[in-house]
């Protein structure tokens, strides 16, 4: 794993700071839909052997929830931005 | 050539130069009836029952490294069968019993010790919880016996029994719990399907899998294409990367967990022991060193590697169960891939290909399941239907809303 990590907020920052939440899921399905889309969402996962995206809270910093993106055989990790942009795109 | 003493005698007199290998090295036929993707333990164990108790015998199994190079050679090698749920116990009390007549039965000597396992507990709470699973194995036909501190503190004196934050009330013990050499149970499962005719085929990675509508026509290697009857996975931590072949989506996710060994010691500790306030089990080997483990570390990984963080989080858990464990240098560590199951429970069961079979999910409790896993996946491979100590592991379970949820944590490293 990468040892620091670039947070958008506070810059280069020590792994050991973050706390690394999984795979980034499907959006949140509306309240009503159906069964099977919701059975996705819960409990599917892409598991990628290679780059994958996933949420990193950045607990002993500035606590921002960050969406990262990492290899899962390299351990390297390359663009690093605010979840919140996800949500703002439909995407999260 | 099967082994004795008699032939041990004979080979000593020739000056052991007549051994010959356990299993051939043979080349891919163009078709098998049943291909096993995955060499490991469970894909041994399925190809070795299939081919002895199934009688289908025309079976490959394909292996992208070298037997043993997978989980099989890589976990903390301890067997038990100390499960809540019902659709749990019956399987691993199985498994138990088939560990039991192991090594007569394929020949091989896998060490299987049944030096008993003892599950710490630390809590008011957490001693009804095991009084409750032992009450619960108890019902299955399983031996468990309730020890409280003064009993614990007779077999394991050198325990931390006042820790300020855990300190120990007693042990849930299963006295036919024990460890089995791992590589052994690799190398036996491999001779006895090879003697049966089977092909293992090792350094062959299957690269794609071939399909006409719903139907599995064969797989393309890295040792050329090869067609098959029916197609079995048993690849654990690649199971994702596997099913992505086939456009299936599996509730698994992929994780690192180390496993460490200690320097040689004098005689030390007898049972395996596990902590119950954190995640840490230890036994001792015949060679000395302590053999133990802890957590997966907490992210996906498909490298057989872990971190620093995870190697203090469980010499710290170790040191809080053991203060002497402070002055024992570990000697070596490594790292397997778990497939994490979302609610910690593996998964056997037919899939949305008519001859595709799917083994996986075990999480990081699949080597005691060993024998059991291949013996309950050739019973589905060859009749079609789950094992009777099998049909709760379905793969439909998570949309149905059955999960079995022995621990209640899955993958979610924060629970464990």
């Amino acid at each position: 794993m990468s040892s620091l990590v670039k947070c958008p907020h506070c810059g280069l920052r020590p792994r050991e700071e973050f706390t690394i939440r999984g795979e980034v899921p499907t959006p949140r399905p509306a309240a009503g839909a159906d069964e099977s889309v919701w059975f996705d969402h819960v409990y599917l996962r892409d598991n990628p052997r290679g780059q994958h995206r996933e949420y990193w809270h950045h607990s002993g910093g500035c606590r921002r929830w960050l969406v990262l993106d990492r290899n899962t055989v390299t351990h390297e990790t390359g663009d690093v931005v605010d979840a919140s942009t996800l949500k703002s795109e439909g995407r999260a | 050539m099967r082994y004795s003493a008699l032939s041990l005698l004979g080979n000593t007199f020739s000056k052991n130069k007549n051994w010959k290998p356990a299993w051939r090295n043979p080349d891919p036929k163009p078709r098998y009836d049943v291909i096993i993707i995955g060499g490991g333990g469970h894909g041994l164990a399925t190809a070795y029952y299939l081919s002895k108790v199934f009688g289908v015998r025309n079976v490959a199994v394909l292996e992208k490294g070298y037997l043993g190079s997978g989980n099989i050679g890589r976990n903390t090698t301890i067997i038990r069968s100390n499960y809540l749920l019902e659709g749990n116990n019956p399987f691993y009390e199985f498994s138990m019993k088939l560990w039991e007549g192991l090594e007569q039965d394929f020949n091989f000597n896998a060490m299987v010790s049944q030096r008993g396992v003892i599950n710490l507990y630390h809590s008011d709470a957490q001693r009804d919880a095991y009084t409750r699973r032992g009450n619960a194995m108890r019902l299955h036909g399983v031996d468990a016996d309730l020890l409280d501190r003064d009993q614990v503190r007779e077999k394991l004196p050198f325990l931390d029994y006042d820790n300020a934050r855990f300190p120990i009330m007693g042990g849930l013990m299963q006295a036919r719990g024990g460890t089995v050499r791992h590589d052994a149970v690799a190398w036996g499962f491999a001779r006895g399907a090879d003697q049966n005719g089977v092909d293992i085929i090792q350094n062959c990675e299957v690269t794609a899998i071939d399909r006409d509508g719903d139907q599995i026509t064969g797989v393309q290697t890295t040792r050329g294409a090869i067609k098959c009857g029916k197609l079995a996975m048993a690849v654990a931590g690649s199971s994702s990367h596997v099913a992505r072949m086939v456009d299936m989506h599996l509730p698994i996710e992929s994780h690192a967990l180390q496993a460490f060994v200690s320097e040689g010691l004098k005689p030390f500790i007898d049972t395996v022991v596990t902590f119950g306030a954190g995640h840490f089990y230890v036994s001792q080997s015949d060679k000395g060193g302590l053999v133990f483990g802890g957590d997966i570390e907490g992210y996906n990984s498909y490298a057989q590697r872990g971190n620093l963080a995870c190697v203090e989080h469980v010499a710290e858990a170790g040191m809080a169960m053991i203060p002497a464990l402070s002055r024992v240098r570990i000697l070596r560590s490594w790292g397997g891939i778990m497939d994490m199951s979302m609610d910690g429970s593996p998964i056997m069961d037919r899939t949305h290909l008519s001859n595709l079979y799917f083994n996986g999910g075990w999480c990081y409790g699949g080597f005691k399941a060993t024998p059991a896993s291949g013996y309950c996946f050739a019973h589905l491979l060859a009749t079609g239907t789950p094992h009777e100590t099998a049909t709760a592991f379905r793969m439909d379970r998570f949309a149905r809303g059955y999960l079995l949820d022995e621990k209640g944590v899955g993958a979610q490293a924060n629970l464990h």
